[in-house]
């Protein structure tokens, strides 16, 4: 890549069409080379991880005004602020004298943000405060070009807060458009429609950000790539005990109730609640064992008597993958954050959610509720996703094939009547069928072959996107 | 026993977790460090039984030199933390560690095959008396090296354990493991630390 291709200065230029997407991806198939060609991701930084609203953290990371947390907008480090008068920004992390990142706190509080190199300082809204010694300067700095850049465009959809350098990009809540009904779902099954982020299970993989993105709504993988789980979480059961965990997938899974939803934007959704029984208590019959669970039923149960299940059900897995392209997962009760690191490294992490009881609808169990809910969170990363992991790690190995060029995303296509179209017009499809990966992948298709017109921001007191 | 902890668990609950992190702040000090050469002797003896059954793969017999109502957590945050309302590493009862165990022995444990291999140092061991004789707390630095598909990896930082004296013979009551990285994201933590 020649400097003229850098993303990194905040100005971007176009590279010129190096790969003819017609080429790449079809709508059975698409080619390896969107997996394995640094140039392609140099790209995508460009036009998905900047070119759409891209999720960058969680208002409950950042409740008081001066809260500040460390993120990334593709690659460029961002620290995503609620600044002194609580307006919510995404500042570049780059002091704009010679580059230097001015904050390297992961989080934290601050009004101003000093670079450690020379001492630039700036207010926590990215204006700039002050230089050492000025007088050796001919401009006074009241020029905005000297004040921290920031992503021009940043909204919030109900804690979740978004960036996009891309003025043509529709509002966050267009952008959303369907999905906004699952997740509206998820969150209002908590009190007060509402939650809390309360640490992480941060996990990294050797293998590009899309094979985990193909992955979210895929129910064909499950009790293959899961097969350790699934016999683990049913290794104790008795006699007449429910099936536990994701065992709704075991035999055939097309035949049953549940289904994969196709959204607008790359978005999707996998229901699974028809599949199990979602009367109280019934999400909580399925959970596998979990440290303390016996101990906090038996106290929940005993406080509440017939009300305790659907208390119970909080701290039990809400069965739903919810897929915000391009990095934001909602599944069980996590938040689960994708960021590319490189072509071939991504992190991906598992923010667990606690509930929040305000008003004690709970009944005075928040914290047993929470206390059972870290454990049930802590399951599925520590015994399910690391398979997943090894085998995104192992398509990226596989892929170095090169000559074989093509990986298959067609099952269920072709098939009559297996996918239908919601009143709404959105396409469903059967649990196992790749349908979802098929119409994100022509999502992106669009995405590669369009140069988005990116811009950033310095004016602090532009108006309020 | 009321409950058998390999089948249920009634034994975490607010009284464990106020207990866990109770024993875990504040133990490392000088005046309780223990200066008896035999006893500090008899913990590392404990520590390096430990790493080498872990690296020999025999897990079953690792977890012998556990007290039946045990812990195994790994925190992610530098601190240690309050369990009750943060995410774990790991966070492991009696009866997850046995599911832990149990999926690490299933051959369709896919970041487990191949087996990685290990190679654990375990030094500067330090002992430290609590108010209860019978309760000891340990803390060693650790550099686990692992060898999985094709890839050499390591991970570091110390442990503290809680130990108990308990029918003639010190078990390991908590196992804590303090990442120095923690708070990062980690590849395929899959072995047990």
């Amino acid at each position: 890549m020649t400097p003229d291709d850098s993303f990194t200065s905040g100005i971007t230029r176009p590279t010129g069409a190096q790969f003819d997407f017609n080429e790449l991806i079809f709508e059975d198939r698409v080619h390896q080379s969107i997996y394995t060609e640094e140039a392609i991701f140099r790209e995508e930084m460009r036009k998905v991880f900047g070119g759409v609203w891209v999720y960058l953290a969680h208002e409950s990371q950042i409740p008081e005004n001066d809260n500040f947390v460390a993120s990334q907008l593709g690659l460029r480090p961002i620290i995503v602020v609620r600044d002194s008068t609580g307006r919510i920004r995404a500042l570049y992390n780059r002091c704009t004298h010679r580059g230097s990142t001015v904050c390297r706190q992961q989080q934290g509080s601050a009004k101003s943000f000093v670079c450690p190199y020379h001492g630039w300082s700036y207010f926590n809204s990215g204006k700039i405060s002050g230089v050492p010694w000025p007088d050796g300067y001919a401009d006074d700095f009241s020029d905005p070009k000297y004040n921290l850049a920031q992503v021009p465009r940043v909204q919030s959809y109900r804690g979740f807060i978004f960036g996009t350098l891309n003025p043509d990009m529709p509002s966050l809540e267009d952008y959303l458009g369907g999905v906004k009904k699952p997740l509206d779902d998820w969150l209002d099954r908590h009190p007060g429609g509402k939650l809390s982020f309360c640490d992480a299970n941060r996990l990294k993989f050797n293998g590009n950000w899309k094979l985990l993105y193909d992955n979210s709504a895929d129910g064909y993988h499950v009790i293959f790539s899961h097969r350790s789980l699934l016999a683990m979480e049913n290794r104790l059961n008795e006699a007449d005990d429910e099936d536990k965990g994701m065992s709704y997938y075991k035999s055939s899974p097309d035949n049953a109730p549940f289904y994969v939803k196709v959204f607008e934007n790359g978005h999707h959704y996998k229901d699974k609640r028809p599949a199990v029984d979602t009367s109280p208590g019934g999400l909580w019959a399925i959970e596998g064992p979990h440290p303390g669970m016996e101990h906090y039923e038996a106290i929940i149960r005993d406080k509440l008597g017939d009300k305790a299940g659907s208390v119970l059900d909080l701290a039990s897995s809400e069965p739903v993958n919810i897929n915000i392209f391009p990095n934001l997962h909602i599944l069980g009760n996590h938040v689960q954050v994708s960021q590319p690191v490189s072509l071939t490294e991504t992190d991906t992490t598992w923010w667990g959610t606690a509930v929040i009881d305000d008003k004690d609808e709970l009944h005075g169990c928040v914290d047993a509720v929470n206390a059972l809910r870290m454990r049930t969170q802590e399951s599925f990363p520590n015994f399910g996703e690391l398979d997943d992991l090894m085998n995104f790690e192992q398509i990226q190995a596989g892929l170095a094939g090169v000559e074989d060029e093509w990986v298959y995303m067609h099952r269920g296509l072709g098939i009559p009547d297996r996918i239908k179209r919601d009143t709404d017009g959105y396409l469903i499809g059967p649990p196992t069928d790749e349908v979802f990966l098929r119409e994100t992948m022509q999502v992106y298709k669009r995405l590669m072959m369009n140069e988005p017109n990116l811009v950033i921001g310095r004016e602090i007191e532009a108006a309020p996107d | 026993m009321q409950h058998d902890p390999s089948r249920t668990s009634y034994y975490v609950g607010d009284e464990f977790y106020q207990s866990l992190v109770d024993s875990y702040a504040d133990w490392q000090t000088d005046d309780s460090e223990i200066t008896d050469p035999a006893l500090r002797d008899t913990c590392r003896m404990l520590l390096d039984k430990e790493a080498r059954l872990l690296d020999q793969n025999r897990l079953d017999d690792w977890l012998t030199l556990y007290v039946p109502e045990c812990l195994y957590w790994v925190p992610a945050t530098p601190h240690g933390g309050d369990p009750r309302t943060e995410i774990a590493v790991c966070f492991d009862d009696r009866r997850r560690i046995e599911d832990r165990i149990y999926r690490l022995q299933n051959e369709y444990a896919w970041s487990q095959r191949p087996l990685s291999r290990t190679a654990r140092l375990i030094t500067n061991v330090s002992a430290f008396s609590t108010k209860d004789p019978d309760t000891l707390m340990v803390r060693s630095t650790f550099l686990t090296n692992e060898f999985q598909a094709g890839d050499k990896r390591s991970y570091t930082g110390w442990y503290g354990h809680k130990l108990g004296f308990q029918n003639g013979g010190w078990k390991i009551l908590v196992k804590q493991v303090n990442l120095i990285d923690c708070d990062q994201n980690l590849r395929n933590l899959s072995i047990i630390l």
